[in-house]
């Protein structure tokens, strides 16, 4: 994962060695040596401008919601008279902490029943051979085929006739079992020695206690990203839950905040304060685990 | 003895498939069928009579001149929106991978805004572009003129499809960095040593060993343009795809016809979304067949 220890990311090395075995090179090199650290000051300097450019707007909401209403327009990223009154307002009239509360209810519970699903799913098309496999695993794949915004239709429906509507099922059933966490988990267990699996077989496990203890802590790191990948997914839903929960104290984050958004109109001072109590938590358990985060995103991309 | 074991390997498969089975027929399947069905019929879901107008519906969508100008739009966040994002997530990836000290830091400065709520970062984004915010404050310090942002017709849709590229440009960066890692050093090592330019070997060796990668962003990425919705909800005025329908996208107009307009229209909207599907199913087709054949060349 860390670039450093690419050997493609040092051509430093590669001309060095060059210019010592070759003489006609050495002055080229020598030109180029003042040149390079230059360059990498350049490279890092130009990095740092546009990832503060990337982060300026979350620097621009916490600063503004800093901000008294009269404040607010006078565009300075220091606030001349710093409040948390916005943050005490937004938490007096909204139910904000209970919008907290669902959205981790939502993403916990679906992220723990996709991990226990996908990888159980996963496992059995990757390991077991039985009549009608490859039709199995191709009707869960064709389903990644549909757009999720296709099925909101029939969802609601649904939900309507079975009184799904306004309950923290009703926001996670879609989502309970994914197929795409399927095929990811299916890739990474194929590559589990069957020998070992057969071993487990022959001292008498059980094929659930197999999966379990022997299977499942192989794929680690895979169940580590597919995790992450729900659990953001489902912390960050929109549409769905913004259909599905007709009441103010069963909305999720992001749809409290839109709403409140669209009502409050152009305070933007209260708007940013509660899209920062929405943003900030997330971004420092990602600065606390963003080794495992990214590294988890990347394998997605690599097997998925 | 042989096949009792083998059976009770199936009965243990089955077993395990049960639930996800019953749930991918009713939740996935089952929902994918009932949408076409619904597409046939004039579906209002408080009315008591849904008659039956089969291929109707889909007449009077291609009849509807908003439904093109959604379809348009759609089209203009995929085109602008996914070669935009894969080319400044390659430049920074081809720049971060060159680094040694701060990675990590400056791979989260890069990434944070893919792992916060679109709704949230959306409102942000709205505050910057106003007529009186920072964007328009720094454009007049400059001396250039001012811009209406989302205010414009003209710009609005630009202003949102900004917005998507900076939101999702930490995932594309990641899956760049993940894709070149993958080259063997070996590769690049001989052509520094066959005298090749930066250019060159960027050109003729990094660049086709990262196909695969490239058809995984752009299948991603032209998929969830396609159902572009949250944004356009957080930023265009009032939320519905303003101003003059410019930033209304496919998603955003199913939407209100199911959800918003009275009396609901689920019908119509159920046969706009089958419209979607098929065009995503279509692209998709192509996409892999025609971007794919290059990795193996």
């Amino acid at each position: 994962m860390t670039s450093e220890s690419l050997p493609h990311a040092q051509p430093d090395a590669v001309m060095d060695q060059k210019g010592t075995t070759r003489q006609a090179a050495s002055t080229v090199v020598q030109k180029k040596d003042w040149r390079r650290p230059v360059a990498r000051f350049l490279l890092y300097l130009i990095l740092l401008i546009g990832g503060l450019g990337m982060v300026f707007p979350f620097v621009w909401m916490v600063a503004s919601s800093l901000k008294d209403a009269s404040d607010i327009y006078s565009l300075s990223l220091i606030p001349p008279d710093p409040t948390l009154g916005n943050y005490r307002e937004v938490l007096n009239e909204t139910p904000f902490a209970r919008w907290f509360f669902n959205s981790l209810v939502v993403a916990l519970i679906t992220t723990a029943s996709v991990a226990f699903f996908d990888s159980l799913v996963g496992y059995v098309l990757a390991k077991f051979r039985f009549p009608g496999r490859t039709v199995i695993f191709l009707l869960m794949l064709s389903t990644l085929m549909v757009p999720t915004e296709m099925l909101v239709i029939p969802w609601f429906v649904m939900s309507i006739n079975l009184g799904w509507t306004d309950s923290y099922w009703g926001i996670m059933f879609p989502g309970v079992i994914s197929a795409f966490g399927i095929f990811l988990m299916r890739q990474f267990f194929m590559g589990v020695p069957n020998d070992l699996i057969d071993a487990a077989r022959i001292d008498g496990f059980s094929e659930f206690r197999i999966f379990w203890k022997i299977a499942l802590p192989l794929v680690k790191p895979a169940l580590a990203a597919l995790c992450i990948f729900t659990f953001l997914g489902n912390w960050n839903a929109y549409i769905w839950p913004l259909i599905v929960v007709r009441s103010e104290e069963m909305r999720t984050l992001p749809v409290g905040i839109a709403f409140f958004s669209s009502e409050a109109g152009s305070a933007f001072h209260l708007i940013m304060a509660a899209a920062a109590m929405a943003t900030i938590p997330v971004i420092i358990v990602f600065v606390i685990f963003q080794r495992q985060i990214i590294k988890g995103i990347a394998l997605t991309g690599v097997k998925g | 003895m042989r096949l009792t074991l083998e059976r009770r390997k199936w009965i243990w498969a089955y077993l395990f498939l049960a639930v996800p089975l019953i749930f991918f027929l009713s939740i996935r399947i089952g929902p994918t069928l009932f949408a076409f069905w619904m597409s046939l019929h004039e579906w209002d879901p408080i009315a008591l009579d849904r008659p039956f107008i089969g291929l109707e519906n889909y007449r009077e969508v291609f009849d509807d001149e908003v439904f093109w100008k959604a379809f348009r739009n759609t089209w203009i966040y995929v085109v602008v929106g996914v070669p935009a994002g894969l080319l400044f997530s390659l430049v920074v990836a081809l720049g971060l991978q060159r680094l040694i000290r701060f990675v990590g830091f400056y791979r989260v400065l890069y990434f944070i805004p893919y792992i916060t709520s679109l709704v949230a970062v959306g409102w942000v984004w709205r505050w910057m572009y106003t007529p009186n915010g920072v964007f328009n404050d720094v454009l007049s310090r400059l001396g250039l003129p001012q811009s209406g942002f989302l205010g414009d017709p003209g710009t609005a849709i630009y202003a949102i499809i900004a917005t998507t590229v900076w939101q999702g440009l930490g995932f594309q960066i990641v899956i760049f960095l993940a894709g070149l890692e993958s080259i063997p050093g070996d590769y690049l090592d001989a052509a520094s040593v066959d005298g090749a330019s930066g250019w060159q070997t960027f050109r003729d060796i990094v660049m086709p060993l990262l196909n695969p990668t490239i058809v995984f962003l752009v299948v991603t990425g032209v998929i969830s343009n396609l159902q572009v919705f949250t944004q356009i909800r957080s930023m265009s005025s009032a939320g519905t795809g303003g101003p003059l329908d410019s930033t209304i996208s496919v998603v955003l107009y199913v939407y209100q016809a199911a959800f918003q307009s009275l009396p609901s229209e689920m019908g119509y909207a159920a046969a706009m979304m089958v419209v979607l599907f098929v065009v995503i199913l279509l692209i998709t087709v192509v996409q892999l067949k025609f971007l794919s054949r290059g990795a193996y060349d």
